[in-house]
């Protein structure tokens, strides 16, 4: 039995049926084809999924679709505008912040997150922030140094 | 120089093999055993079959016989292991075999199906502790093998007899270093599709290995070579898991030519940690031989390696990696290995990350601390008394490799200045005095890379790459490297952009996919740089040649008069009538006044093939305080100096040593995988299987010495498995330092929390 779900994705209305199971995490990736977001452990550990939910991060393999429905959504894919990329990510191409880029998206956003919230973060704060985000390839130094620079661009 | 990659990874529009979108694909899902070994007496797949979307449920009896086992590049001589099906047949021995497998529209109908394969398992005893699995009266992983004993490997150079007598102190000591998870980010994946027309198939394939994988799966699946393409598209880390053929991407290859309709593949992370290769799992007892003023005489050791139940590409070549990297950075002359491979109910071992290095690493630099804790002599002193000097090289090791090149009294210089050594040992003395536990740890180590002469490899040590000028004067380079997050595509660039006097911005760099990049051996054993870079140096100069006749032809002057400069072409003394490579290409494709006997184009390929391995080396500096009252260990301070030869972009090779030493803070302080007494995996998540987070890794100071590797033009020496080969023996002794105090001489890796604090509890420190 499906279920009629409205979602506002990266500013666009999302409506479709979906299987009450469904994810939200799929439902970003099979419905709207959005792949930038990815699934790493679908226990809710790694963080790859990382998305806005309402502007909080949420890990959306533990979230259902139509939990999110009526929701505002934005994905990676939604930072940048006009072609200019977000400070965070720009953050991230200037410090060599990522290596294989599979964490990243779910990393990008837990620090758009992060900096909302706090504008000047000390490299422990971030540390803390991004304890729900696991990284394999960077050993984490490089993405704090991209949050100080996203931070301090911000700021500017 | 910025990651040229970075902006498809950082706006989330790059594809990874689950990014795919393939019109009418259909999805597999794999059943796997949940026991550790079993009797599979029946299937039935009949309620499976039933269930709408489902598309077909094959097990072995179905595609065993019509898919060809999986191979492996590095048998031993006289070792014995079974023919590894790609689907379990008469008898399931892992946990996480895949015993059948399920193709449905959708990926969840696929999951549902598995449910309703109904499989008949007969348990029988498994073999999970690889010692008792060498005693008589033991359960046999493959009882069709009569032993467990799955390879031996021995090495005995120098006289030891001699040696022991001559030692005025000799040791014993047992060290077991864990089985660990790689645990890439993105777990594996496939996706094959069929091509009626021309008879071919591609497979894209989450993969470090795409040409060794397209040189092995035709023979397993019964197509040309050349109906093959593969394709490693976006690759979410690999770490050593991703240098292997694995039995899905053969099931996933058979079935979309049987079903002729594409079929995606995509690994859970259970079945990551289940089913995708592990690492490390070796036990060995060293006997030393020592003289009193700390020079090391003699190694003798017994090493089992737990290798799993099967083999994969490379599980019985890894610790004999081991046994040859036994002398580390030191010349002790007489070195005796003996190793036993045995095989276990569980998931084969094979390379990650360091593959037999960092087990060497830490057995050496343990050693090298006992032989000072023993003879109270400073452990950088005991480090110094064995070291070579920079004139001895090239090096000779007893265990017969010649190491290239090196200075390691340099890095252990530089390493000690940037921890401001004198201070820290002032420091701990003072934290001593206060009842704290601090301690101080070194590793000095040398390790093996860019792998390697073909003479010494299975199947080519090669490396190949093409640089095309094409005709606009933009550069396209493709590599048979297959870089997997390292950043290759921008060191490349830079590569061809210096020594073509071309803007980066101009230079395209290929990789990953057998159609464009025809040959290859691909990323593993820190060879991308040192040996597909010189491939690419090699394809510059033939182009560079090839430009200076054209330049030579247009501008009326003999070749020899030719200068070559920051991408201009002149005779000599004569700059301001120079030729770009605008020009000179554009003449060399439309080919009206090509000199006699020139061919058009201007494209040349080259085969690098490395006299030599390289053999980098550093010193790591640790400095940790353990928690009397929890057993938690805590970063004061971390220093590497690494010497990786010269360096093409600093920012990576320091991103390649964090990630490194991440990984090996990670197996010094919480990783191991854990089967239990019935082979069940306890470490099948992330929830189980820890690794390090951002909060359990501190701030790094790192340093850099530079000496060039003679082995290839570039002058480089590889730092892929650097940081995960140096650090894990700088926080092991760091931390058994902070626990000498209460009389601890010595404790295995992983020094978790509990572990620490039993042994703290033991010895009467507390609590």
């Amino acid at each position: 039995m499906n279920t009629r779900v409205k979602i506002r994705v990266n500013g666009a209305l999302r409506e479709s049926e979906v299987e009450p199971r469904l994810l939200l995490v799929q439902f970003l990736r099979e419905v709207c084809g959005l792949t930038g977001t990815h699934v790493g452990c679908e226990t809710g550990v790694c963080g790859a999924c990382t998305v806005l939910v309402d502007g909080q991060a949420v890990k959306s393999c533990t979230m259902l679709a139509v939990q999110a429905d009526g929701s505002e959504v934005t994905t990676v894919e939604g930072l940048s505008h006009n072609g200019e990329l977000h400070p965070v990510q720009e953050g991230f191409w200037e410090c060599h912040g990522l290596q294989c880029g599979f964490c990243t998206p779910g990393m990008i956003i837990t620090i758009v997150q992060l900096l909302k919230r706090n504008g000047s973060p000390s490299r422990d704060e971030i540390r803390h922030a991004i304890d729900g985000n696991l990284c394999r390839c960077t050993g984490y130094c490089h993405i704090i140094d991209a949050a100080e620079y996203a931070a301090k661009k911000a700021r500017v | 120089m910025k990651r040229v990659e970075d902006p498809r990874l950082i706006k989330g529009i790059a594809t990874y093999v689950d990014d795919l979108k393939l019109p009418g694909v259909l999805h597999a899902e794999f059943v796997r055993s949940p026991h550790a070994h079993a009797n599979i007496l029946s299937i039935n797949t009949g309620a499976a079959k039933e269930l709408p979307g489902v598309v077909g449920v094959f097990t072995g009896a179905d595609l065993n016989d019509k898919v060809a086992a999986i191979p492996c590049a590095s048998p031993l001589p006289g070792g014995k292991t079974v023919s590894h099906t790609v689907l379990a047949g008469a008898r399931a021995y892992f946990v996480g075999h895949p015993v059948a497998v399920v193709v449905a529209e959708t990926r969840a109908i696929a999951r549902d199906a598995l449910d309703l394969v109904e499989v008949d398992y007969e348990p029988l005893p498994a073999v999970i502790d690889p010692e008792k699995a060498l005693e008589e009266g033991s359960p046999l992983t493959h009882p069709e093998l009569g032993t467990n004993v799955a390879f031996t490997w021995n090495l005995h150079s120098g006289d030891a007899e001699a040696a022991f007598k001559e030692a005025d102190k000799t040791l014993k000591i047992r060290m077991v270093h864990p089985r660990l998870t790689p645990m890439a980010l993105e777990p594996r994946g496939c996706a094959a599709s069929w091509h009626p027309g021309e008879s071919a198939l591609t497979l894209w394939t989450s993969t470090q290995i795409p040409h060794l994988v397209r040189t092995l799966l035709p023979g397993m699946i019964h197509i040309p070579e050349n109906k093959l393409r593969v394709v490693a598209p976006e690759v979410g880390g690999g770490f050593g898991s991703k240098l292997n053929l694995y039995p899905e991407e053969a099931v996933v290859s058979h079935l979309a030519i049987r079903i002729n309709r594409p079929i995606k593949w995509i690994e859970s992370r259970r079945e990551n940690a289940s089913s995708t290769i592990h690492g490390r799992d070796q036990v060995t007892d060293h006997e030393i031989a020592v003289r009193k003023d700390g020079t090391l005489l003699a190694i003798r050791t017994k090493l089992i390696a737990d290798v799993g139940s099967y083999w994969q590409l490379l599980t019985p070549g890894i610790p004999p990696l081991t046994g040859l990297m036994h002398c580390g950075c030191y010349k002790l002359k007489t070195v005796h290995v003996d190793i036993t491979g045995v095989h276990t109910n569980k998931m084969s071992t094979d390379a990650y990350r360091g593959a037999g290095r960092p087990e060497a690493a830490y057995l050496i630099e343990r050693i090298m601390d006992l032989i000072a804790g023993e003879l109270a002599l400073d452990p950088v002193q005991v480090r110094l008394k064995n070291m070579p000097e920079p004139t001895e090289f090239p090096f000779t090791t007893a265990t017969g490799l010649n190491y290239d090149s090196g200075n390691y009294q340099a890095a252990l210089k530089k390493a000690q200045e940037l921890a401001d050594w004198p201070k820290l040992l002032e420091e701990r003395d003072a934290a001593r005095k206060a009842g704290r536990l601090f301690g101080i740890g070194i590793s000095t180590y040398a390790e093996i890379c860019a792998l390697g002469p073909s003479k010494i490899m299975a199947a080519g040590g090669w490396e190949w790459g093409c640089v095309r000028m094409e005709i606009s004067g933009k550069v396209t380079v493709i590599t048979g490297a297959t870089p997997h997050g390292q950043g290759q595509e921008t060191s490349f660039a830079q590569i061809a952009a210096d020594r073509l006097g071309v803007p980066i911005e101009d230079v395209v760099v290929f990789r990953g996919d057998t159609a464009t990049a025809h040959f290859g051996r691909d990323t593993y054993g820190s060879r991308a740089t040192a040996l597909g870079g010189s491939a690419i140096v090699m394809s510059i100069d033939k182009i560079v040649e090839k430009a200076k006749t054209l330049a030579a032809a247009l501008l009326e002057s003999p070749p020899n008069e030719i200068e070559f400069k920051d991408g201009k072409f002149f005779v000599k003394g004569v700059a301001q009538k120079a030729l770009g490579w605008g020009q000179l290409a554009s003449e060399a494709y439309v080919a009206k006044n090509l000199p006699p006997g020139s061919e058009p184009g201007l494209e040349a390929s080259s085969f690098f093939e490395p006299p030599n391995c390289t053999f980098p080396f550093g010193t790591h500096i640790a400095a940790v305080e353990v928690d009397r009252d929890t057993g938690q260990v805590k970063f004061l301070k971390y220093v590497a100096v690494d010497d990786c030869g010269k360096q093409v972009n600093p920012l990576l090779v320091e991103g390649q040593v964090q990630g490194g030493i991440a990984q090996s803070i990670g197996a010094a302080l919480m990783e191991k995988t854990v089967y239990d007494e019935n082979g069940q995996l306890l470490t099948g998540e992330f929830m189980d299987y820890a690794i390090p987070r951002a909060v359990d890794i501190p701030d790094f100071v790192l340093g850099s010495t530079e000496t060039p590797s003679p082995s290839n033009p570039l002058g480089v020496k590889g730092v892929g498995e650097a940081g995960t080969i140096g650090s894990t023996p700088a926080v092991a002794n760091a931390v058994v330092d902070a626990l000498s105090p209460l009389g601890i001489r010595h404790l295995d890796i992983p020094f978790t929390p509990e572990r620490v604090w039993r042994a703290i509890r033991e010895k009467g420190g507390r609590p």
